[in-house]
């Protein structure tokens, strides 16, 4: 099944205090969206409403054609997955069973798990890579391999819209690479409509079809890669000097920071 | 583990509550060998009808092993509830103020005297079994009116009910001077003196609470993993957390009604559960469950036994023991697992 998210003039705050502004901003089915800005500008919190985790204070999210606040949970989940950014793992189950619990909205609360929904967490694991460590406590994983768990708990849901807040922050290079694949893969091959926040603008180059860049709550330009990923754009939203070039072997924007070294540093350290 | 070697594990576990249950028939003032326990349990031919051992076996200690045993498991079922519903493994039954609404409940009857009861509980047991529950759902109230975070909001009100309450109690201490023994008997836990009326008002609820929290196993998976994940696949978190709140208060309510407040065996029950058989609430259920009928056994046997004739308070020793037991826990968890559920 293949679902069109949109966000119609959404406005999210947290006690009052606005942190996402009048964002209208559409993903469909078979794209990988990614949402970039710097930190702090609100990509987590419209991820989060997106989720249905967050209740905007106007506006609607709308999911194939229904208002998210108009349908269950349960409803939602069984479409709609989200893998959060701090993988705060505290279940102490083994990763199987963590990611069995991505079965709960098609199986319900109370009737055990079929061969299917075995088969099913049994795929997902393997597809992230951790099938070695299937029987592993989860609290004993690195940051990275929780990160992966939580990504295949999340595919074992079997959604057709996937929500990832920035899934590759404690990745190394290979698993950056791997997980990006797989999630344009699911997107390309499988309908799959991603929306994932990501960090590294190079990544949101290679693996999005299409970037919306947000600026202190506000969606500053969404568009392909090449249209956003612009020395302009970027310099003035992130508020440094950015470099863009062409991949030196894609037609893609590479993107660099253009900093003059023999400057002195001011209070400037904050940007990663 | 296998589910195979798990259902082993939980067929030895349940043999090991058997064999307590049997050697905790014979503790006591008059000690009776396991072997003639079995026999007039089992109504053997070899037993004189009208032996003492039948008296004291049946009508006597039947009861209380069992009473002792139900409450045990269902102390240790609210436990492992509690500590996954707001994931972390210090919650025990009376987090949220059932005990100290329930300290309240008894002390008020106790002092003004009251002499009616209903459903089979005495006066002391029902003013509990009600000011725990009204204690939780007054806990409920103030932390869903606080606005969003309501396991936050509930760990808060639940600290100040209980401390509100705690002073009422031991105002009540100091006016009622004569009862002040009762009181802190009370107050200490334990099964001395019960027998099958309490088993019997008591045992329905915490049967059916204990069998609902087995129920809410995956929803309380689910809790484990955090709100947001919880949420994200589907669960209601008004409805679980209502429903396991309630479930796990009915229990604790019962318990505290049959035999006051017994501490720690809901702390380190599931702990003990969790650490031999994983964190799944389909495995930790049961096994916290049995675990706990075990402890709670040993400290009755205890309590009757170490300054008999003499009887203390089981709560005594399982605060004892329990807390000696729970820093041995704390000690030789391996360093850099984080402490959750």
């Amino acid at each position: 099944m293949t679902s069109t998210l949109e966000l119609v003039n959404v406005t999210c705050a947290y006690n009052r205090e606005p942190v996402v502004r009048h964002i209208s901003l559409q993903a469909h089915p078979g794209e990988v969206l990614a949402l970039i800005g710097p930190n702090g500008v609100g990509k987590s919190t419209l991820l989060r409403t997106m989720a249905r985790l967050m209740r905007p204070v106007d506006g609607s999210v709308i999911l194939v054609n229904r208002d998210l606040w108009q349908t269950s949970a349960r409803e939602i989940a069984k479409q709609l997955a989200f893998a959060a950014q701090s993988n705060d793992v505290t279940w102490a189950a083994t990763v199987e069973q963590v990611v069995a619990l991505g079965r709960a909205p098609h199986r319900g609360w109370f009737l055990p798990l079929t061969a299917h929904d075995r088969q099913i967490v049994q795929k997902a694991i393997e597809l992230v890579g951790l099938e070695h460590l299937r029987d592993r406590t989860s609290t004993k994983l690195s940051g990275g391999e929780q990160q992966r768990m939580v990504l295949a708990r999340v595919l074992a849901q079997e959604p057709s819209i996937l929500l990832l807040d920035e899934p590759t922050s404690h990745l190394d290079l290979k698993y950056q690479t791997d997980i990006l694949s797989l999630i344009r893969h699911l997107a390309h091959q499988e309908g799959l409509t991603v929306i994932v926040s990501l960090h590294d603008l190079n990544l949101a180059a290679i693996y999005a079809d299409r970037v919306a860049l947000l600026s202190d709550g506000e969606l500053a330009v969404a568009g392909t890669p090449t249209e956003v990923l612009t020395s302009d754009w970027l310099s003035q939203v992130y508020g440094v000097p950015i470099l863009v070039m062409k991949h030196p072997l894609r037609d893609i924007p590479f993107i660099l920071p253009n900093i003059d070294l023999s400057e002195k540093v001011e209070n400037d350290t904050e940007s990663k | 583990m296998s589910h195979r070697r798990f259902t082993l594990y939980l067929l030895l576990l349940m043999g090991i509550l058997l064999a307590t249950l049997v050697f905790s028939l014979g503790v006591g003032a008059v000690s009776i060998p396991p072997r003639r326990v079995l026999n007039v349990i089992l109504n053997s031919a070899q037993v004189d009808r009208d032996s003492t051992d039948i008296a004291i076996v049946r009508d006597l200690r039947l009861a209380r092993v069992l009473l002792a045993a139900l409450v045990g498991a269902g102390l240790a079922t609210a436990g492992a509830a509690f500590q996954a519903l707001f994931r972390n493994p210090l919650a025990d039954p009376y987090i949220i103020g059932a005990s100290s609404g329930a300290s309240l409940g008894a002390t008020l009857a106790i002092t003004l005297g009251l002499s009616w009861g209903f459903a089979g509980f005495g006066p002391v047991p029902l003013a509990a079994f009600l000011g725990a529950l009204l204690a939780v759902f007054l806990v409920y109230i103030i932390a869903g009116s606080s606005g969003n975070s309501t396991v936050i909001g509930m760990l808060l009100a639940g600290a100040a009910l209980s401390t509100v309450l705690s002073s009422a109690v031991s105002m009540l201490m100091l006016i009622s001077n004569e009862s002040i023994h009762e009181i802190f008997a009370w107050l200490m836990g334990g099964f001395s003196g019960r027998s099958w009326i309490q088993f019997w008002s008591s045992g329905p609820y915490l049967v059916i609470g204990m069998a609902l929290l087995w129920l809410c196993s995956r929803p309380l998976d689910a809790l484990s993993c955090g709100d947001d994940t919880a949420q994200t696949i589907g669960l209601s978190l008004r409805k679980a957390r209502g429903g396991i709140v309630a479930a796990a208060s009915l229990v604790t309510a019962a318990a505290v009604a049959a035999s006051g407040i017994i501490g720690f065996v809901g702390l380190i029950s599931p702990h003990i559960a969790r650490m031999l058989f994983g964190a799944t609430h389909k495995r930790l259920i049961p096994t916290s469950a049995l675990i706990g009928a075990i402890l709670t056994l040993f400290a009755d046997d205890l309590a009757r036994t170490i300054m008999a004739p003499l009887e203390i308070p089981v709560g005594i020793i399982t605060s004892l023991v329990g807390g000696v037991f729970f820093i041995y826990l704390l000690k030789t968890r391996e360093q850099g697992t984080r402490g959750g559920p």
